[in-house]
């Protein structure tokens, strides 16, 4: 029977680069895919397209593919990714240019477009997800809207002949869901496919989450090699049942535990995922464990897709101020403290306007609002966190100052005081009617 | 006993809504689990952070819960003023949450 081995290169914009070229050169692959798109980078890339026409694509691709480009060219393994952020073309041709530089010409490149819907839903009535008003209410705020289409715009590229498909903002799953669509000729109402497609796609879109990353525990979870994290790979037949493995060698361990943790990430109702191809359903996913860094997948199913998109809207929420200084040493809690009273008191003497403020020691109550230091022991060192949201930039700037002026006013001892001030870029939610957002494909020739 | 002998746990984050899965080392001790780690367990132990609701799903084929917590992250990852504003430490600890010992059954 047919598989297909689709390997996870990154996921998330940051990522480690050598996993996704051990994968290319050693996974014995026929589909590459990189995850590099988070819900609000596309909004600050819109940014950046407006201030030079040729910019707003994820600024690792250009390393990303000068890593990739070949070995992937000499095997005929085909990239997917959606780094063209909020530039598709513009990465498609500095991808093309990555290519002439490499010798690889004739590698042919799609950009896939569409999700950009701004225009659109700009001053709509569109109703926000998360709170009341509608995405005319955010006003002159608006930065950018962008839906998140399915795998159609992906599989046409393929079909195409594309050797790297460059998108901006598709659904996660669907990166990896496209080429099996696209290889086994699954009809797009397939659901019980698309379901268990959208199951191995939702498994590799975090790359080294299924393969040990985001899970060693010391003494209890315990991933071998963490700094040479193998990158995940899945072999798929054309019923869509998987097993995922790594590079043989590689760090990592992939188990049963591992490959739980990441089907459950992110889910909210176990049936009903959520997809612009699919509502699949993870309740009846099972796993089995193979050999040694090998488990099979199967269960995932599906139903009807939604009538609507879900459309990602970035926009300029606020700005905040923040401040931080150390304190160590017997007391280091209760300097601390007197520290936040110093600089909560000095905000308001000062008449800084904050809606929303936070003031917290780190090591004690900030990860946690309910830190309660009486059950643990006093830790050697503490560092102070006076965070605050302004409506201006200078107010910002005002919360960092009476952190920073700690060093000569306040307790004993602070050290290694830090500030900062920054513009807060957000992201609400709409739906969008499906028919009104239709991918479009351009291609590139290295 | 502490929830971490006997189970592992993940958080993800889909806007101001918290997901935090709790998965049992030893299948056996899913329904065990299921009985001790409610959706009021887990409400006051987050009671601090915690505006919305907490809802509990049941995956008994892998042995898992899988919690959502709405209005749980400061307004979400692109706003919270939180210095963990995607929550990801949350897993860790609803891991603390402190369970009655568990009795095995002695095997022959």
């Amino acid at each position: 029977m047919k598989t297909i081995r689709i390997g996870s290169g990154a996921g998330f914009a940051g990522d480690r680069i050598e996993p996704a070229v051990e994968l290319a050169e050693r996974g014995g692959l026929d589909y590459l895919g990189f995850e590099c798109l988070a819900e609000r980078t596309i909004a600050l890339a819109q940014g950046e397209k407006r201030r030079d026409p040729a910019a707003g694509f994820d600024p690792l691709l250009v390393a990303r593919m000068q890593a990739v480009l070949r070995p992937c060219a000499a095997r005929g393994v085909r990239i997917i990714t959606n780094m063209g952020a909020a530039n598709p073309l513009g990465a498609a041709r500095a991808t093309a240019a990555v290519a002439r530089e490499l010798g690889l010409t004739g590698l042919r490149i799609a950009a896939v477009t569409g999700d950009d819907v701004l225009d659109r839903v700009r001053g709509g009535d569109d109703a926000l997800l998360e709170r009341a008003g509608t995405v005319a209410s955010l006003g002159e705020t608006i930065l950018s809207a962008n839906a998140y289409m399915g795998a159609e715009g992906i599989v046409a590229a393929l079909r195409g002949g594309a050797d790297v498909v460059i998108t901006g903002r598709v659904a996660d799953p669907a990166l990896f869901l496209a080429p099996l669509i696209h290889e086994f000729g699954w009809a797009m109402d397939n659901w019980e496919r698309l379901g268990q497609g959208t199951v191995v796609g939702h498994l590799l879109e975090c790359a080294g989450q299924i393969t040990g990353g985001y899970f060693a525990d010391p003494g209890y979870k315990d991933v071998p090699d963490l700094a040479r994290l193998g990158f995940p790979i899945a072999e798929v037949d054309a019923d869509g049942a998987a097993v995922i493995s790594k590079v043989p060698g590689s760090g990592g361990r992939i188990t049963l535990a591992t490959c739980k943790e990441q089907l459950l990430y992110e889910l909210l109702d176990p049936t009903a995922y959520l997809q612009p191809d699919v509502v699949a359903d993870f309740s009846a996913v099972r796993f089995t464990e193979l050999g040694r860094d090998r488990i099979a997948v199967r269960g995932g199913r599906g139903r009807a897709r939604p009538a609507t998109l879900k459309v990602s809207v970035g926009y300029l929420d606020s700005f905040v101020g923040e401040g931080q200084i150390s304190y160590a040493g017997p007391g280091a809690v209760a300097r601390g403290r007197l520290a936040l009273a110093i600089v909560r008191e000095r905000l308001a003497l000062t008449g800084v306007a904050t809606t929303e403020t936070r003031f917290e020691l780190i090591g004690v109550d900030a990860a946690h609002l309910a830190g309660d230091a009486a059950a643990f022991a006093e830790p050697s060192e503490v560092r102070v966190r006076v965070v605050g949201r302004t409506t201006s930039l200078a107010e910002a700037a005002r919360i960092g100052n009476e952190v920073e002026t700690l060093y000569t006013n306040g307790p004993a001892g602070g050290g290694g005081a830090w500030k900062s001030a920054r513009q807060i870029v957000a992201v609400v939610s709409t739906l969008i009617a499906r028919e009104r957002v239709v991918p479009a494909l351009h291609y590139e020739v290295a | 006993m502490r929830l971490r002998e006997l189970a592992h746990a993940r958080t993800g984050d889909k806007g101001d809504t918290s997901q935090i899965s709790v998965i049992a080392y030893d299948p056996g001790d899913y329904a065990w689990l299921a009985e001790h780690v409610t959706e009021a367990r887990v409400r006051a132990h987050f009671a601090a952070i915690l505006r919305g609701e907490v809802t509990r799903y049941e995956l008994p084929a892998l042995g898992a819960l899988n919690f959502v917590l709405t209005a749980a992250l400061a307004g979400g990852v692109t706003r919270s003023l939180a210095l963990d504003p995607h929550g990801k430490t949350l897993a860790s600890l609803l891991l603390e949450l402190e369970l009655p010992d568990r009795q095995r059954p002695v095997s022959a």
